[in-house]
């Protein structure tokens, strides 16, 4: 299979690849995806409690090219966007950006759900005042 | 050395050039039809078909009249299952085989199941071997065939071919072996194995594609086919069609090359082999290698990097020509049956790589293979949420996954 310059360009420069502190109030963490499917993702986001806008995001990534390429994307353009703004990211922008072929497209949808599952992470500790851990069941 | 490397042997071989000479006068001069009795164009041709019938003959220890040519080792395989199941049908309509077959038998099988045939696929133990007492236990009064692979394609474990031969021939069933990736590269002999039929393939052993061969042995006892395609009774009327001249000459050069190089061969492949596998374990850690090292082609190494994708390792390694057992790689997006039924896990099935070293490939390959998969590995794993887990102290057995 053929990859896209930009899906290659992701690859070899994965952008923003780490972790943040989960325990951390302000930050929300997303686990999405299974080890036996072959993809999982974790992608966390840092967001400002004044301004509402996510300062840092970070990704990891166990899948496929455009697995890793695809969440990449995603922790580039979530930076600077408030997290209402972050969660009318779709997939289909995603598969648009990438040129992800139809075969690829569950890892646009994979970082969709990971955006939301993060965003979903940092909501319910605002609500909940408490600094809760994350788990992969949240997600 | 020359990029991209070539390291997926058991998928294809290159031609080797002494082969392809053999071949390139029956496309030009010598172009006659090999049943064509009445010219010398002819006899050029079937003189041709003849000496490659002997050579093939030779490698696999059979006689040369027990040589049937096909298009290829599926055709062999399809040959060899069905025309045993339409031909022996009075006697039984049961067939054994096992879940790691290569899918020329295990969707031939599930056809004649169609057609009112059973079939019992024998489970493989951890190693990707068949268990002898299950193989006893599996065979009734109905059982006309055992179909068993004699190396597999994926993890290149070698069947326990000569014991399964003995119980076949103990309980008169007959015994077809799958010898695609074995022939030429560890010796095989249909005499000490007791073999019935055996299914061969040109494009795996440096020969050409388009190309294969059935044995089917003429004595204790004369294994008879029903042909599955009608036309002018060549092959001893088991196979018809116009042979393919050229490329049976090439067979026949490949499997003589096979004979006379094989024991330097493949003593040079185990070398090259295991210092592959020596380095990638010493200098990774989670790393595992997919079935039995003990029984195992000397060309073939398939090992699994936990916690790391295969789909994004060959991206990584992409002037390595490997293959993986990932479903990403597949059109089925099922990760390797053949893995699973090892039941290594299906999330080390996505992440294993098969090396199928062959002819061509040198020492200073492996180590820039080697070395390539060692900084891929350890980049990719910075990048992976489980290694992080996993070196974090969870348990990933106990982790709620979203399934998707």
């Amino acid at each position: 299979m053929a990859y896209s310059d930009k899906v290659l360009d992701h690859y070899n420069n994965p952008r923003n690849v780490g972790s943040l502190d989960k325990t951390a109030p302000n930050v929300g963490t997303g686990i999405v995806g299974a080890p036996e499917c072959g993809d999982v993702m974790k992608l966390q986001v840092q967001v400002n409690g004044e301004t509402g806008i996510i300062e840092e995001a970070k990704f990891k990534t166990f899948g496929c090219g455009s697995a890793i390429a695809s969440s990449s994307l995603a922790t580039e353009w979530l930076k600077g966007k408030t997290v209402d703004e972050a969660l009318a990211i779709k997939n289909t922008e995603i598969v648009n950006e990438l040129s992800l072929p139809p075969v690829k497209i569950h890892c646009s949808v994979l970082a969709e759900d990971a955006i939301k599952a993060a965003i979903g992470d940092y909501k319910k500790k605002q609500e909940s005042g408490k600094e809760a851990p994350a788990t992969a069941a949240q997600a | 050395m020359n990029l991209p490397i070539y390291m997926d042997n058991h998928a294809t071989t290159p031609t080797d050039p002494r082969v392809l000479e053999t071949m390139l006068p029956y496309f030009k001069e010598h172009f006659g039809n090999a049943a064509s009795r009445n010219h010398a164009f002819g006899w050029e041709a079937e003189e041709a078909v003849e000496t490659a019938r002997k050579q093939i003959a030779s490698l696999i220890g059979a006689t040369a009249k027990e040589i049937i040519f096909t298009s290829g080792a599926t055709e062999s395989n399809n040959l060899a299952l069905k025309g045993v199941a339409e031909m022996y049908a009075e006697r039984g309509n049961h067939i054994i085989t096992a879940a790691t077959e290569h899918k020329a038998i295990l969707d031939t099988a599930k056809r004649l199941e169609k057609h009112g045939v059973r079939v019992t696929y024998l489970p493989v133990r951890q190693d990707g071997l068949i268990d002898l007492d299950m193989l006893r236990e599996a065979i009734t009064d109905k059982t006309i065939l055992v179909s068993i692979m004699y190396a597999n394609n994926e993890i290149g474990v070698v069947q326990p071919i000569r014991e399964i031969g003995k119980i076949c021939k103990e309980k008169s069933i007959l015994f077809h072996t799958d010898g695609v990736q074995a022939v030429g590269k560890i010796p095989v002999n249909v005499i000490e194995d007791n073999i019935d039929l055996l299914s061969l393939s040109g494009h795996k052993i440096y020969g050409p594609k388009g190309v294969g061969a059935l044995y089917v042995r003429r004595k204790s006892p004369r294994v008879q086919l029903t042909a599955q395609m009608d036309g002018g009774g060549h092959e001893r009327g088991m196979r018809s069609g116009t042979l393919n001249v050229p490329g049976i000459a090439g067979l026949g050069k490949a499997c003589a090359i096979a004979q006379a190089e094989m024991s330097e061969e493949s003593r040079r492949m185990a070398f090259l082999r295991d210092k592959l596998k020596d380095r990638l374990l010493a200098e990774l850690d989670e790393t595992y290698i997919n079935g039995s090292m003990e029984h195992r082609l000397p060309n073939n190494l398939n090992i699994s990097f936990a916690y790391v994708e295969g789909e994004s390792l060959l991206m990584g390694i992409n002037d390595v020509a490997v293959s993986s057992g990932s479903a990403c790689t597949s059109a089925t997006l099922e990760p390797s049956y053949v893995l699973k039924a090892l039941g290594a896990g299906d999330d080390l099935a996505h992440s294993s790589i098969r090396f199928g070293l062959g002819r061509f490939n040198t020492e200073e390959e492996v180590d820039y293979v080697a070395a390539k998969v060692i900084s891929i590995v350890k980049k990719l794993r910075e990048l992976s949420p489980l290694y992080e887990m996993v070196k974090e102290g969870i348990d990933l057995s106990k982790v709620e996954w979203t399934a998707h």
